[in-house]
């Protein structure tokens, strides 16, 4: 059984999808999904305890060995990442029920579980999978659900930002697809760990150089890394707040995870960073994306939209901490990749629910919310504080971590950086709190009143989270640490 | 290597170029679709270019050592296309969606609808919005 779990991390939830769709029933689809969820998140943390003992686990799909049979694989890494992907949705999945029950209408709720189980199964499948072709057949089912999840919004707008996303992904997907086969073409080998080493065999090469370009804007495309993040502020803003809630906490962070896969585990360091000088394209477009974004998320008039631009920013700073190529850096992009998913998780879901009890998030709608919805607008707060990178929250590791990197290069202009637009975030939350706290609401509308507990209490299960790992962060640096020594080759 | 001899390649890149192109520049989004669709086509031309052997027969046990084509990539692409199939259904039953929300699937008239609706808003008209809505 336990030999098995890397595979049934995937396969749960591949069964569970079609089973929500087959039963018509919204709550007992939901009760499929919370089973799942949190049936994959106690398969993570299996997962991590044996890689963190053990080492890492390689299990052959179907008893056929490495390179000819599909390899599962699972290091420190992945498995970091598979307990962020599950903790997610376990923590989702619970505030879904009624948040999804007032959103979407009953007819689709079943196959709104369907979408979002079958979306957590290609999350999970890219970051297990040590074969290359796979890792593109989950980020199409991950990518294509997704997208089906985004249509669901309410306002028509949904549908537009849905087929956006659809017309970018599946550019990025299919400029992937043709590096992976310009790979095989001069390697013969879809195996990650194969490929690694029939790389470094080959050296420098004028194709495995373009397969190496279209990976890279393939993967950037999909992390929404600055300038090909268009459809990412409409996708978060129009999506269902479930949704938004889910994939601003995962998405993306399993794109980061493929970025660190392909460049660092296939390509390796020395030609990614030495030969093709990734660092030199990754470095500036993550300082604009920090900054600019930054100052587009202050003009913003809808929340959700304003959290979204602070999203690129954020992935800003994971590749910013990748693109340090160095141990601390990549511990800071890491352990961000972590951090970011408890911040945006915990800010997403707030919002939710504001969109409950007041049908908006536009910040006009926001007006003395502070006292009519304390403890959402206080979950907001919290992980505002968070995000700002306030001590005693996980903000502040991550990017102590990464100013920690970019002064062990000696670049103090990033660092500053890196501070300015952390001031930055500081206005835009602050434009929120104003108006929740300091305005008063626009007469007395008893409909509103604070959300139900099955929003909160899932909410503040992430909001805590953003204090206990800002308090002992012995685990998520030890782990983060220990994966960025790994990739980069030194032992850990 | 001649240039003929790499034939299949030239039409990858050809085929792939024109397809971003209509992406590019189309603003119907049944077009875009489409381009999507050349665009796609064209990887699996590369993926069945690149497995091909001349005169190699399909990958069967037979009497001797004959030569064959590598069925891998062949197999791969086979994945390639259900994924583009999905990938076209979801597009365009997004595009259905988005005419019956809008009346339309260019993406101006999209862009300008949605911004009288946002004006509306702007003017405290939130009735007009909900009815350009309904």
């Amino acid at each position: 059984m336990t030999a098995h779990l890397p595979v049934l991390q995937v396969v749960i939830p591949l069964l569970a999808a079609p089973l929500c769709a087959l039963v018509r029933r919204g709550r007992i689809a939901w009760g499929i999904a919370l089973a799942t969820s949190w049936t994959t998140f106690w398969i993570a943390i299996q997962l991590l305890a044996r890689v963190r003992s053990e080492g890492p686990i390689s299990y052959a799909l179907g008893g056929w060995p490495a390179p000819v049979g599909i390899e599962y694989r699972i290091d420190l890494v992945s498995a970091f990442v598979l307990v962020i992907v599950t903790g997610i949705g376990a923590v989702v999945t619970p505030y879904a029920l009624k948040s999804v029950e007032r959103e979407i209408e009953a007819a689709k709720i079943p196959l709104f579980y369907a979408a979002f189980v079958l979306c957590l199964t290609g999350l999970l499948g890219i970051t297990v999978t040590g074969d290359v072709f796979n890792v593109f057949v989950f980020l199409e089912i991950s990518s294509l659900s997704a997208y089906a999840l985004i249509g669901l919004g309410q306002d028509r707008r949904a549908l537009t930002a849905a087929f956006q996303y659809l017309i970018m992904g599946s550019i990025g997907a299919t400029f992937i697809v043709i590096g992976i086969g310009m790979m095989y073409v001069m390697t013969g080998s879809l195996n990650m760990a194969d490929l690694s080493v029939l790389l470094a065999e080959l050296g420098p090469n004028r194709t495995i150089v373009v397969a190496f370009g279209f990976l890279t804007v393939g993967i950037s495309l999909k992390l929404a890394l600055f300038p090909l993040h268009l459809w990412l502020p409409n996708a978060y803003t129009y999506a269902p707040s479930t949704v938004t809630a889910f994939i601003a906490a995962t998405a993306t962070k399993v794109a980061v995870y493929m970025l660190l896969r392909f460049f660092f585990t296939i390509f390796g360091v020395v030609f990614s960073f030495d030969v093709m000088q990734l660092d030199r394209v990754l470095l500036p477009l993550a300082l604009i994306a920090i900054v600019t974004m930054s100052l587009v998320a202050i003009f913003q008039t809808n929340v959700k939209r304003m959290l979204a631009y602070s999203s690129v920013a954020q992935i800003g700073y994971m590749i910013l901490g990748i693109s340090l190529a160095s141990v601390t850096g990549l511990t800071g992009g890491i352990l961000h990749l972590f951090n970011h998913a408890l911040i945006k998780g915990s800010l997403f879901m707030a919002m939710g629910c504001v969109m409950y009890r007041v049908g908006s998030v536009e910040i006009d709608a926001m007006r003395g919310l502070g006292k009519k919805m304390p403890w959402t607008m206080a979950a907001f707060v919290a992980g505002g504080l968070s995000l700002i990178g306030v001590p005693l929250t996980v903000g502040f590791i991550s990017k102590w971590y990464l100013i920690l990197g970019a002064l062990e290069r000696g670049w103090w202009p990033v660092a500053a950086l890196i501070l300015t637009a952390s001031l930055m975030a500081v206005v835009y939350i602050w434009r929120v709190v104003e108006v929740a706290y300091f305005q008063e609401g626009p007469g007395e509308d008893s409909s509103i009143v604070e959300a139900p507990l099955a929003l909160l209490i899932p909410t503040w299960v992430l909001v805590l989270a953003n204090f206990y790992f800002g308090i002992d962060a012995t685990f998520t640096t030890g782990v983060a640490g220990a994966a960025a020594r790994s990739l980069m080759g030194l032992v850990p | 290597m001649n240039v003929m001899g790499l034939v299949n390649y030239w039409a990858f890149i050809f085929l792939m170029m024109v397809g971003f192109y209509i992406l590019i520049s189309q603003g119907n989004l049944v077009k875009k679709i489409v381009g999507l669709n050349v665009f796609q086509t064209s990887v699996f031309i590369l993926y069945i270019s690149m497995g091909k052997i001349r005169g190699g027969t399909a990958p069967i046990l037979t009497e001797g050592d004959p030569i064959y084509s590598n069925p891998l990539p062949h197999v791969l692409i086979l994945t390639a296309i259900v994924v583009g199939v999905a990938t076209t259904a979801l597009g365009l039953s997004l595009v259905v969606r988005i005419h019956e929300a809008y009346g339309t699937v260019e993406e101006d008239d999209i862009q300008d609808l949605d911004l009288a609706v946002a004006g509306g808003e702007d003017q405290s008209f939130p009735v007009s919005g909900m009815d350009a809505r309904a």
